[in-house]
């Protein structure tokens, strides 16, 4: 029993942590969608084109680690700038799904723009951090998890804690908050449009670098990096569009339930049912709370 | 349902013949190399197909959905457990019930549109996308307990007679595609597709004047699915000519969704020019890095440039011309039409004799 009951603490554990790694590429999401009501579907390619370019920094050139991610970083800042103004800019008055679009195709810009800087093979990215479980906590808790689950917890609540405060308690934060609530008067009454959608993308291109990290020490750096943050889809849909916590919540609630259902109920149909399990999960949010748990109520006027 | 053959116009019917005879005689007689139908012409009509699909419930009942290809794979894969299982359906039969097969998918999947919109509801048809190629995938019997993952699909049997060459297999996606086409065109016309764009234009308006959104929308996912799955089958049996769920990974969705989008969203011809477009490119630019620049290119490479333009002209014409190549052909012949008609010529004709 007291065996049992460990196993299912040790999935929950593993799969609330594996969650966090949702979370990080879903926050993404969710910044430019709060700071622009704009959904940008290339998140995950911008995971994949950022840690790809962070790996070519530092496997190609021998640059260290930390001048890697400063460049990564400003590479994601220059790509923020392009879109800004070749993309989102010229569709300031288009319908929501034009720029959805528009923005699948910048998707397939950086994807396309990442394989040909630096080649389509799997890269190993080694953080200094093994993806193998903790002896203090197997020897303690007897619960087995891995030290990069509990690094990608530790730095997904850092962003969290950083970005919350961010947009709680900062003039930046309230001008976001502003022009994510109607971008005409924010910016009749002088908020710089550009400066904030500038801001906001370069910071989703920078967590989409710290996911993409993240990810990339489990995986590999590959292509297939790119339909993982299509999970950070459903993470949204649970936890609400516009919401910083929500995202979190979500991401814990799709990682959890998806590893619980593949150890418990997977077996029975032969497996690897969390390739779809999530987007069914959403399904039933969406019938019974469209809006997500913390997002704001979806109203639409006639 | 009014039937509205009758409101054919004299444009429409000689576009039509036009087609006809470029398809069935003059493509026959001057192509006779294997490789354009077997790499181009086959997969185009399959394709086009699909994106109809996808046209009739983006294009024209507005709903986003990023799940062809799954509903292609449950049209494939019917086709192929249809022809093992029940042989007496007969080739023509199978894929009608195939189609049917997908159809019942569509209205599966596509409940959730009465609830949700926009990226809402793309996310749920992301789950037919996973679901039913995971389906496939993990129970034998749908692949006939065959352990190598990839199944030969059985050769085309019409009334005893085999379609096997590339040219029969040709004519048989040209009979599907044409006149599932013609079909669509009709609903696209008629009170169906008069519903559907009620739907995309404003549903709480077309709701209002007492056109059912459960009935349209359902309705428009299982015809879209429909023609799916006949497109998968199709794909499947006269152009893969194997069966492997990998076939329509989600890759292909995309495909699938950037044919209706670049095409023109909203037509039917839109389908055809945009799945050439998406097929053609490709092959235009790998024989252009063989030929110009002599395979100094790597393959990798090119295909990665492929993609940076399919995304960048996604982009572009989102930005200028959001009704996609449809549009840009029809501004096309309304500027040479309109200086080309006899009226036109007759009065440049008579404002030059009065200048000399």
């Amino acid at each position: 029993m007291v065996d049992e009951l460990l196993f299912f603490m040790e999935v929950l554990v593993g799969g609330l942590l594996a969650g966090t790694m949702y979370s990080l590429v879903a926050l993404g999401f969710v910044l430019i969608f709060k700071a622009s009501a704009t959904f940008n579907f290339s998140q995950g390619a911008m995971v994949f084109f950022s840690v790809l370019a962070f790996c070519g920094f530092m496997q190609d050139f021998n640059i260290p680690f930390v001048l890697a991610f400063i460049l990564a970083a400003l590479l994601m800042v220059v790509v923020g700038l392009c879109t800004e103004r070749l993309v989102l800019r010229p569709l300031m008055n288009a319908s929501e799904d034009t720029v959805l679009m528009a923005t699948i195709g910048l998707g397939y810009v950086l994807e396309g723009l990442a394989q040909a800087a630096w080649g389509v093979e799997v890269r190993r990215l080694d953080l200094g951090i093994g993806d193998f479980p903790v002896p203090w906590i197997a020897d303690n808790l007897k619960l087995f998890i891995s030290a990069l689950d509990i690094t990608a917890g530790l730095v997904a609540a850092i962003m969290i804690i950083g970005l919350f405060l961010l947009f709680k308690y900062t003039k930046i934060g309230l001008g976001l908050r502003a022009v994510a609530d109607d971008a005409g008067a924010a910016s009749s009454i002088g908020i710089p449009l550009k400066h904030i959608m500038l801001l906001v993308w370069s910071a989703a291109g920078v967590v989409a670098l710290v996911a993409g990290m993240m990810w990339g020490a489990r995986a590999g750096v590959q292509f297939a990096l790119v339909d993982l943050a299509l999970k950070a889809l459903p993470v949204l849909i649970i936890g609400g569009f516009s919401s910083i916590p929500g995202a979190i919540v979500g991401g814990l609630i799709i990682g959890a339930t998806e590893k619980i259902l593949e150890v418990y109920i997977g077996p029975f149909f032969g497996g690897a049912i969390e390739g779809w399990a999530p987007y069914v999960l959403a399904i039933f949010f969406l019938l019974y709370r469209p809006e997500g748990l913390f997002g704001e109520k979806i109203i639409r006027r006639v | 349902m009014k039937p509205v053959f009758m409101t054919y116009t004299k444009k429409d019917l000689i576009n039509l013949a036009v087609c006809m005879v470029l398809s069935v005689l003059i493509i026959p007689t001057f192509i006779k190399t294997e490789y354009w139908y077997t790499s181009i012409l086959i997969p185009w009509l399959c394709l086009a197909l699909a994106t109809i699909g996808q046209q009739i419930v983006m294009g024209y009942t507005g709903q986003l959905a990023l799940g062809a290809a799954g509903f292609m794979a449950a049209g494939a894969f019917a086709m192929f457990n249809l022809i093992l299982r029940v042989p007496e359906l007969g080739f023509i039969g199978s894929l009608a019930v195939s189609g049917l097969i997908a159809a019942a998918f569509g209205i599966l999947f596509g409940l959730p549109s009465l609830k949700v919109r926009g990226i809402y509801l793309m996310v749920a048809t992301l789950a037919s996308q996973f679901f039913i190629i995971w389906m496939i995938d993990k129970f034998g019997w749908f692949k006939n307990y065959d352990s190598s993952g990839i199944i030969t699909a059985q050769d085309i049997v019409i009334l005893g007679k085999p379609f096997t060459t590339p040219l029969a297999m040709y004519f048989v996606c040209l009979a599907v595609t044409a006149v599932l086409t013609l079909l669509a065109m009709n609903m696209a016309r008629g009170s169906t597709g008069r519903n559907w764009m009620a739907v995309r234009d404003m549903d709480i308006a077309a709701e209002s004047m007492g056109v059912s959104l459960l009935k349209t929308k359902v309705q428009a996912f299982a015809i879209s699915a429909f023609y799916c799955g006949v497109a998968g089958a199709l794909f499947a049996f006269c152009y893969l000519k194997s069966l492997e769920p990998v076939a329509f990974d989600i890759k292909l969705s995309f495909k699938i969704l950037f044919m209706c989008i670049l095409g023109g969203l909203g037509t039917i011809n839109g389908a055809f020019i945009g799945a050439a477009f998406i097929l053609l490119f490709p092959v235009l630019l790998n024989s252009v890095g063989n030929n110009v620049f002599h395979g100094a290119i790597d393959a990798t490479i090119i295909s990665s440039i492929e993609q940076v333009i399919f995304g960048l002209l996604m982009i572009i014409f989102m930005i200028y011309e959001p009704l996609g190549m449809a549009k840009l052909w029809e501004n096309l012949k309304q500027k040479f039409g309109s200086k080309l008609t006899s009226s036109n010529i007759k009065n440049l004709k008579s404002s030059l004799s009065k200048k000399f």
